[in-house]
């Protein structure tokens, strides 16, 4: 009878052509090295067509789309300012949404993805409106899409004619919540007033459970507030040039004229820079507030001067 | 009665003893390290996608189930001849036919209900882990139970492609009845564009065959409800029970013409 246990020659045998087999690999890639594939591919764009090859299991491939855009996104957020680009962000989330329609993260996320200035997102506010369009067309009761397509136009685009119908449309869908006609008012009223935005972000903060949405509402709060102070660090700085005659090229001579007690940080403690030639104060690039939005202007109510009162 | 059912624990036993079941574990432990992956890799989407890919395998698994065992039912007993000692015994074709039906759905029933708890039990973790049994963003809670409403959709999918493999391996052998029971599958997803050909073609006759065909093929589309239950969107009872109405009518077709092709078969 023979054993039925390998015998320790044979599992040396079988180890030995283990160890050969990765080692000619390991020289194959070396002699012969693999052409690099683009990143930025991608094999099928219609999400129509990926709807029918998946039969019954488009659910799971939406999915899969989705976490393939969230690491786009990442991985693309990892490279220097300069070599980032997002082009296959609108179209991962188109097919995730086309092969899920109900998919509301993939809608939400995805257009504030698009919508984030560059460098820090695709910034195209317009995919990102174009998206949540979608979404409003297979989901109609979805008020959520009306209030993000309304912040993009406020946000991004600071057009608060738009940004006000679209919240308007939102709270006309039954089952919204009151507040959202509220801020059609706001932005016809006070279109880029600082506290509107800040009310706004708060509101954002409070209502989203998900700990991303809240962690970027509080970057933006505390955005906001770097925005005051540094308002406050020029009234400084124009007092300083007030009382020496010249302008301020650093900290230290305001420190050292009483006007300062130290070098200002910003709300994550990052000292403030101060550009020697212009005098324009800013975050630093390594602070995670980098870089401040580009401030919604005021709405012309408040920019325009009076106008003459009548004889 | 008594036969049909001793059939039926028959094909169950024997599909244990081929270790049919061994996919469970394969099941359990794929559900439990996505769960941990996914709660990585996603923003605030891990539930969601632990229920679709959840539901994806219990439809994958049973299909394969369904097809690879389902297309033997008949042949294999040929093929080994032993066909010949049962149809000597005191059972009729037909009690043959429906039990060896029902034992496949036996086996299908046990392995969807043992992967139902395994899913429940994951998706209640992760809550647990979570904090939360809801949340908005999720739409429907962790451990909901309308997820049973797509599953007992899935089952009765799973039970038409049975019959499907079932009625083709009556008369052709498991390579080609394996093949056409997945072509059918895949048409019983796309069946939905039989119905409006009439948008593309301007023939009469194709029109009508189309039609045709639309009706006499499986419609397996309306059985998934995958989607509306992972979003909590609602899926009224009449939908189920026509669903379920439409399933049993098939099938019962489906088994009648597998009775009648194999009562007509000369196994001399």
């Amino acid at each position: 009878m023979t054993s039925r246990k390998p015998s320790i020659a044979f599992v040396c045998a079988v180890a030995a052509m283990v160890g050969l087999v990765v080692l000619l690999q390991v020289v194959r890639e070396r002699a012969f090295a693999h052409e690099a594939i683009d990143e930025q591919v991608l094999y099928i764009r219609s999400g129509e067509v990926l709807k029918r090859a998946a039969l019954s299991y488009d659910a799971l491939l939406a999915d899969v789309y989705w976490i393939r855009a969230l690491q786009h996104f990442g991985r693309e957020r990892l490279k220097s300012a300069g070599d980032r680009r997002f082009d296959l962000l609108y179209p991962l989330l188109d097919l995730s949404t086309t092969l899920d329609p109900l998919f509301t993260v993939a809608y939400r996320f995805g257009a504030i993805f698009l919508a984030e200035p560059r460098p820090g997102g695709a910034g195209r506010p317009d995919q990102a409106i174009a998206l949540l369009e979608k979404g409003i067309a297979s989901n109609p009761a979805k008020w959520d899409y009306y209030l993000d397509i309304g912040f993009i136009y406020y946000w991004n685009l600071h057009d608060y004619q738009r940004a006000a119908e679209w919240f308007n449309r939102g709270g006309e869908v039954p089952g919204a919540p009151w507040w959202l006609k509220t801020y059609a008012a706001v932005m016809l009223t006070r279109g880029g007033d600082r506290q509107a935005s800040r009310a706004m972000w708060q509101q954002i903060g409070q209502s989203e459970e998900n700990e991303w949405l809240r962690q970027t509402s509080q970057v933006r709060l505390a955005q906001l507030d770097a925005l005051d102070q540094i308002d406050a660090l020029r009234r400084i700085l124009t007092e300083f040039s007030k009382r020496t005659g010249s302008r301020a090229q650093s900290w230290q001579p305001v420190i050292a004229e009483g006007l300062l007690r130290g070098v200002p940080v910003d709300p994550a403690r990052i000292p403030y820079t101060l550009d020697p030639q212009t005098g324009d104060i800013g975050v630093a690039r390594e602070s995670p507030l980098w870089p401040l939005p580009t401030e919604p202007a005021a709405a012309p109510e408040l920019t325009n001067a009076m106008p003459p009162v009548p004889r | 009665m008594r036969v049909i059912r001793a059939i039926a624990v028959n094909v169950f036993k024997e599909s244990v003893r081929d270790k049919v079941l061994y996919n469970l574990v394969f099941f359990a432990v794929m559900l439990i390290a996505a769960s941990y992956l996914l709660s990585q890799l996603t923003a605030g989407q891990d539930i969601k996608i632990i229920k679709d890919l959840g539901l994806f395998a219990m439809s994958l698994f049973g299909l394969f189930i369904a097809v690879f065992i389902g297309v033997g039912l008949v042949s294999k007993e040929v093929e080994k001849r032993s066909i010949y000692s049962l149809l000597t015994k005191p059972i009729s074709r037909q009690q043959f036919v429906v039990g060896k039906y029902l034992g496949l759905l036996l086996t299908l029933v046990v392995n969807l209900s043992i992967m139902a708890v395994a899913y429940y039990a994951v998706l209640g973790a992760v809550a647990w882990f979570d904090g939360a049994w809801y949340r908005p963003h999720w739409g429907a809670p962790a451990v909901d139970p309308a997820l049973v409403e797509a599953m007992a959709m899935i089952f009765l999918q799973l039970a038409i492609v049975t019959a499907l493999a079932l009625f083709f391996s009556t008369f052709s052998s498991p390579m080609l009845a394996a093949a056409l029971t997945f072509g059918l599958y895949a048409v019983g997803h796309f069946n939905a564009d039989l119905r409006n050909f009439e948008a593309v073609v301007d023939s009469k006759p194709v029109i009508y065959a189309a039609r045709a065909l639309y009706y006499l093929l499986p419609n397996l589309a309306p059985l998934d409800i995958k989607n509306e239950v992972v979003h909590a969107v609602p899926v009224s009872a009449s939908y189920l029970l026509l669903n379920t109405a439409y399933s049993f009518v098939y099938i019962g077709i489906l088994i009648s013409a597998a009775t009648f092709i194999f009562m007509r078969r000369d196994f001399k």
